[in-house]
């Protein structure tokens, strides 16, 4: 039976949702939804929704209290601040609740907010037709597929709980229905499958709001490429003069000094498609994120040239995000615009600061590729 | 380890959860305790509840059969949560009706059972002999399932959209209720466009002082003074009759009810409200006393009567949690205190005079002393931004017995009354706010504004006090409007 209280429940999602979706913009921008999220559901820290009143001013800053100290004594936390977990002392504080949404939910939200058109995942015919395994185990079937050790301990069980096991002349003699056959099942093609391959700049002149920036984007990429696809893996590389792939905490926290060779990086990128990401196979993303400066056009045009031959072609699709910082001078954009003007398959975005979020997420995502 | 059967008979074991049959012999021995002290509860009807049950109830205030809406959801919500990670534990609900209605949790031990039941008739107790509830409707588990089904039946022939968004902005006049019109005879304004009465009324008679002497008449009621008079009290009434309402009404929402031009459903939906503000006021009124008062007597029943000795030590750890707290100040633990305090001081006679007349406001103001402050260490507490911490403010017994009194009159709600509601010749409606010191939270008291014109259709007023500037806050249906104006009003 649904219960009573479900209803009301659905209804006061609907109206978060609905919340959400109205100032999507601005929770877009929240890096505090990251690190919440579970495998299947992120929780998101909303205000408890009042109604409005007449209600005296600042009323719950001034009270009774009970105990021992001086005047002047703290007593209690102030307001709580989102993320930071539950602050000490009992005193009124600003009232969150935390309210769970799946993947889709959100994915949904996004659909309808940044009017994304859902993926088309490419290729299916280019995949490989299933074949079989053999991993299951039947009671019938051909001679030759005999499961001998099964076939025996089965004929071992019963001879046991029959009683008829003498320990000390161990023979055992199945009979027709001890017999165990192997048998196939069909294996999963990953045909739906999607890679998305991140990649910093993490020279000196990335400081952390940009990682910061980076980190909320990719978030949001990873929930609208899941509700995409059955099964997403991620990569994460940075570079400075030279490209390492780290796993994700250390990408969102690394800091290196060096200088800036983003060609470095798109060789890497190549290569780990080359070998673990058969384009064949897999629906390849490829999201690039500097402040725009290069070491010299040398470089730059080393750049162009790994993503005309070999990347454009094996990838979806590839972001390049600039976001801007106080030294990069954003010269990378403005030649990769001018290169790959009209490509499909190449988008670039200018992040300007955390509001700047939404926009880009839209410039990368809404191609539908 | 599989549990060994409990044979019903025996006594529970200390942190088993009891059955039916245990708790209804724990619920005697618990009652005859009870009588014993001269305490005079309700019928009172335990329903044991599991877990989830128990959420779904206090979500809903402890109706089950409560209107469906949106907000009852919200608290599901943050109460599965705040108990699922142990952040509080719910001991016991106990509603305020005729026969008294109480939900105990399944899973909890005997002994906690022992307190909740112990608790419960204090509750019930006050609940029927105290005062301030008399006027409280004793069937109101029904009443709110007839809310909700009638709410029910609005929402399949309204939608559920419209139902539901008229309740949010009833519920943002929820407040606007006069506490105190519940103790007297209802002294109703009377409708402006009444055709049966304006020139009826009578002249206004004069008072006039007694003469002893026939002769001495005129010498003590002047004719030509009478006359004055009786012509001042004529344009007064005059005047008076022009105004409407005639004179300021404090029930905002039952003058919205009256004589906002809704539909009937969206009337009777505000009725419903109103009625349930009312119900739950004594409530808000006796928090303090209700909760003290229950404190009170399960220590009292629980330690001299009904404890076996090993659960002592266990009594006395949840009594601990329930009576103790960080800084804030405990209301359980204050109105127990103020309780034991008036004991001592009078003996039990006027303890029960206490329970029977007063409400929390008279409570604290007549036994709150300057030594009872002292001796449990009051203070004052207030937020510091710069620190971003609550801190000790002053631990003066004058300033900390006017903020607990502040707080508690009117609930701590800010008093609104109307005023006009042919303002400004439009039909407009002016709110006059009876400013006592603290000023109205104003960006919100204009989206109320806003909510109070969904249901005056027509524009409206509040008139406010602003750092020590009289305003007017005005709302016509597109734009938020605010001036100065002076201290005799718009």
């Amino acid at each position: 039976m649904l219960r009573k209280i479900e209803r009301d429940y659905a209804r006061f999602r609907d109206i978060i949702q609905g919340h959400i979706q109205k100032e999507f913009r601005k929770y877009i921008a929240r890096g505090e939804l990251i690190g919440r999220q579970g495998k299947y559901v992120i929780s998101i820290p909303i205000k408890r929704i009042r109604v409005p009143v007449f209600r005296f001013k600042d009323l719950d800053k001034v009270g009774v209290g009970q105990g021992e100290g001086q005047v002047g004594q703290a007593v209690g936390q102030g307001p709580k601040v989102p993320g930071q977990g539950q602050g000490a002392g009992d005193l009124p504080g600003e009232h969150m609740l935390e309210v769970e949404f799946t993947i889709e939910e959100l994915a949904g939200i996004m659909e309808q907010e940044l009017g994304l058109p859902r993926i088309q995942p490419k290729g299916r015919d280019l995949i490989e037709a299933p074949h079989h395994r053999y991993t299951s185990v039947t009671k019938t079937g051909p001679e030759s597929l005999r499961n001998f050790k099964r076939t025996y301990k089965q004929a071992l069980k019963r001879e046991m709980a029959g009683g008829t096991y003498d320990a000390a002349r161990p023979v055992v003699v199945p009979v027709r229905e001890d017999r165990r056959y192997r048998f196939w099942r069909l294996k999963e093609v990953p045909q739906d499958n999607a890679v998305v391959i991140y990649m910093m700049d993490v020279s000196g002149s990335m400081a952390d709001e940009q990682k910061e920036i980076v980190r909320t984007e990719a978030f949001w990429i990873d929930t609208w490429l899941k509700s995409q696809y059955k099964k997403v893996e991620t990569c994460y590389l940075v570079h400075d003069a030279v490209a390492w792939e780290v796993d994700r905490d250390t990408f969102f926290r690394i800091r290196e000094s060096g200088g800036t060779k983003i060609s470095s990086a798109y060789e890497l990128a190549l290569q780990t498609i080359r070998h673990r990401y058969d384009p064949q196979q897999w629906n390849v993303y490829g999201f690039h994120f500097s402040d725009g400066d290069n070491w010299g056009q040398e470089d730059t045009r080393r750049c162009v040239e790994h993503l005309r031959g070999e990347i454009l072609p094996a990838v979806n699709l590839f972001c390049y995000g600039q976001v801007k910082s106080a030294y990069g001078s954003g010269q990378f954009k403005r030649d990769l615009d001018e290169e790959f003007r009209g490509d499909e398959r190449l988008v670039t975005s200018e992040i300007k600061d955390r509001m700047g979020i939404y926009d880009s997420i839209k410039d990368f995502l809404g191609r539908g590729r | 380890m599989p549990k060994k059967p409990v044979r019903s008979d025996a006594p529970p074991a200390l942190y088993d959860a009891i059955d039916v049959e245990q708790a209804r012999r724990m619920q005697a021995e618990i009652l005859a305790a009870v009588r014993s002290y001269g305490l005079d509860p309700f019928t009172t009807v335990f329903e044991m509840i599991d877990f989830d049950e128990m959420n779904e109830v206090v979500s809903y205030g402890g109706f089950p059969n409560r209107y469906p809406h949106w907000r009852f959801g919200m608290e599901f919500e943050s109460i599965r949560k705040s108990y699922a990670y142990g952040l509080h534990k719910i001991y016991e609900l106990v509603i305020n009706n005729d026969p008294c209605y109480a939900y105990l949790l399944k899973s909890n031990s005997a002994i906690e059972q022992k307190i909740v039941m112990a608790h419960v008739y204090g509750h019930s107790d006050f609940f029927k002999n105290n005062l301030w509830y008399e006027p409280t409707n004793r069937r109101m588990l029904d009443e709110m399932a007839n809310h909700g089904a009638r709410i029910k039946a609005l929402m399949d022939r309204h939608g559920i959209d419209a139902v539901e968004n008229f309740l949010d902005t009833a519920l943002s006049v929820e407040n606007l209720i006069d506490v105190h019109s519940m103790y007297v005879p209802q002294a109703r304004p009377k409708p402006k466009f009444d055709d049966a009465g304006e020139e009826a009324a009578p002249a206004a008679e004069v008072p006039r002082l007694t003469a002893t002497h026939r002769y001495m008449e005129k010498f003590i009621n002047p004719p030509d003074y009478v006359e004055q008079q009786k012509r001042k009290l004529e344009t007064q009434r005059i005047e008076q009759a022009k105004r409407f309402p005639e004179s300021p009404v404090r029930d905002v929402l039952l003058f919205l009810a009256e004589h906002a031009p809704l539909p009937t459903w969206q009337r009777e939906a505000l009725s419903m409200i109103r009625e349930e503000a009312y119900y739950l006021a004594p409530q808000h009124l006796t928090k303090i006393m209700n909760e003290g008062w229950a404190a009170f007597w399960h220590s009292k029943i629980l330690t001299e009567k009904a404890l076996r000795d090993d659960e002592m030590v266990d009594y006395a750890d949840i009594n601990a949690g329930v009576l103790g707290g960080g800084a804030a100040m405990n209301p359980y633990k204050l109105g127990l205190e103020l309780f034991r305090d008036v004991e001592s001081r009078w003996g039990r006679a006027k303890l029960f005079e206490v329970r029977r007349v007063h409400s929390d406001v008279t409570f604290v103001d007549n036994f709150l002393t300057e030594e009872f402050c002292e001796r449990h260490q009051f203070f004052l507490y207030r937020y510091n931004p710069q620190r971003g911490v609550y801190e000790i403010a002053s631990r003066e017994f004058p300033v900390i017995k006017r903020t607990m009194l502040f707080k508690l009159t009117n609930m701590g709600q800010p008093r609104l009354e109307v005023v006009d509601a042919d303002f400004r010749g439009k039909q407009g409606l002016l709110l006059r706010h009876l400013h006592d010191g603290v000023d109205l939270e104003v960006d919100e008291a204009k989206d109320t504004l806003a909510a109070v014109f969904k249901v005056w259709q027509r524009p409206v007023h509040a008139w406010t006090v602003v750092e020590g500037q009289h305003r007017l806050l005005s709302f016509d249906g597109h734009e938020h409007k605010e001036a100065n104006i002076t201290d005799k009003g718009p």
